[in-house]
């Protein structure tokens, strides 16, 4: 769980270009949009689609989204849950 | 009458590894691949504007052309300017719609990234512009075979004499892997050097 909690750190930074933003920086329990990260809508989409590509997970409704992505530390237990590859 | 006091306030250029500001440079790192050398030039100007790594490469150029000016000649931070934008370039946003595409083309691997045709397309340049620098005015961008003096002189001019703007910043920004160029000077009624056809073009050709 760790180790997935840390490649999530790494793939929000690369694939969502937060290039100011170290790994060291993202809390397991930060919010990742608002007050937290500041991630956006477009952002929102992205982690969708790495979900789909990297997990194997397909989002129907985006609204799920909202849950799903509110920290790494619910983000990674979604995907242990749900993850096909 | 304005027209004949209409002046080039300020000009700015990347290319060859360079950043200039009127006649000096303002950064140069010769070893980087385009990428990096945005990069080093975002963090040794200043610009501090977090969505600038969402930009494509021709955002970015664009952008980091006009902030290095429209920072030069901000009178009061944060007071509203009426500084329009006229940017053009010689084939949009095909650099970045090329990496679309191929995103898109196999079908058993199709994973078009949002990021990639959101933050992208030259009104995006001028959006994040105006974002940074809230300029609620016109902007435009069009497409020319070459930097076409003619049509942004006239543009500038009309919107200056029509009092749709107090200045205009054109521009002319081109992107295509590393070969990359951007260009812009702002049009004002102050300023010393004269705003004709020829002058926009020397000073195109000395960047």
């Amino acid at each position: 769980m760790s180790e997935l909690k840390q490649e999530l750190k790494e793939k929000i930074i690369t694939q969502l270009n937060l290039e100011d933003i170290a790994i060291e920086e993202i809390a397991d329990n930060d919010p990742l949009f608002g007050d937290g990260l500041g991630l956006d809508s477009i952002d929102a989409l992205e982690l969708i689609v790495m979900l789909d590509k990297d997990y194997g997970i397909k989002l129907t409704d985006p609204k799920e989204g909202k849950k799903i992505f509110e920290s790494i530390e619910i983000m990674a237990a979604y995907i242990s849950e749900h993850r096909s590859k | 009458m304005k027209r004949q006091l209409l002046k080039i306030k300020a000009y700015a250029s990347i290319a060859n590894n360079r950043v200039s500001l009127n006649d000096g440079i303002v950064f140069s790192e010769e070893k980087n691949d385009l990428s990096a050398f945005l990069k080093q030039a975002y963090k040794s100007l200043d610009t501090n504007y977090s969505k600038f790594f969402k930009m494509d490469a021709l955002s970015k150029l664009g952008f980091l052309a006009a902030d290095i000016i429209l920072k030069s000649t901000q009178k009061e931070p944060d007071l509203e300017r009426n500084t329009a934008l006229v940017f053009s370039n010689s084939a949009s946003s095909l650099d970045t719609d090329r990496k679309h595409q191929k995103s898109i083309q196999d079908k058993d691997n199709y994973f078009p990234s949002p990021a990639v045709f959101v933050y992208t397309l030259p009104n995006i340049c001028l959006g994040e512009i105006s974002i940074k620098h809230k300029l609620y005015s016109e902007n435009s961008f069009f497409i020319f075979n070459h930097i076409n003096t003619g049509y942004l002189f006239d543009y500038a001019n009309n919107l200056i004499l029509s009092n749709k703007a107090d200045e205009v910043l054109c521009g002319w920004v081109n992107c295509d892997g590393e070969d990359y160029e951007a260009f812009v000077y702002l049009v004002s009624t102050e300023g010393t050097i004269p705003h004709t056809k020829e002058e926009i073009l020397k000073l195109y050709n000395i960047k």
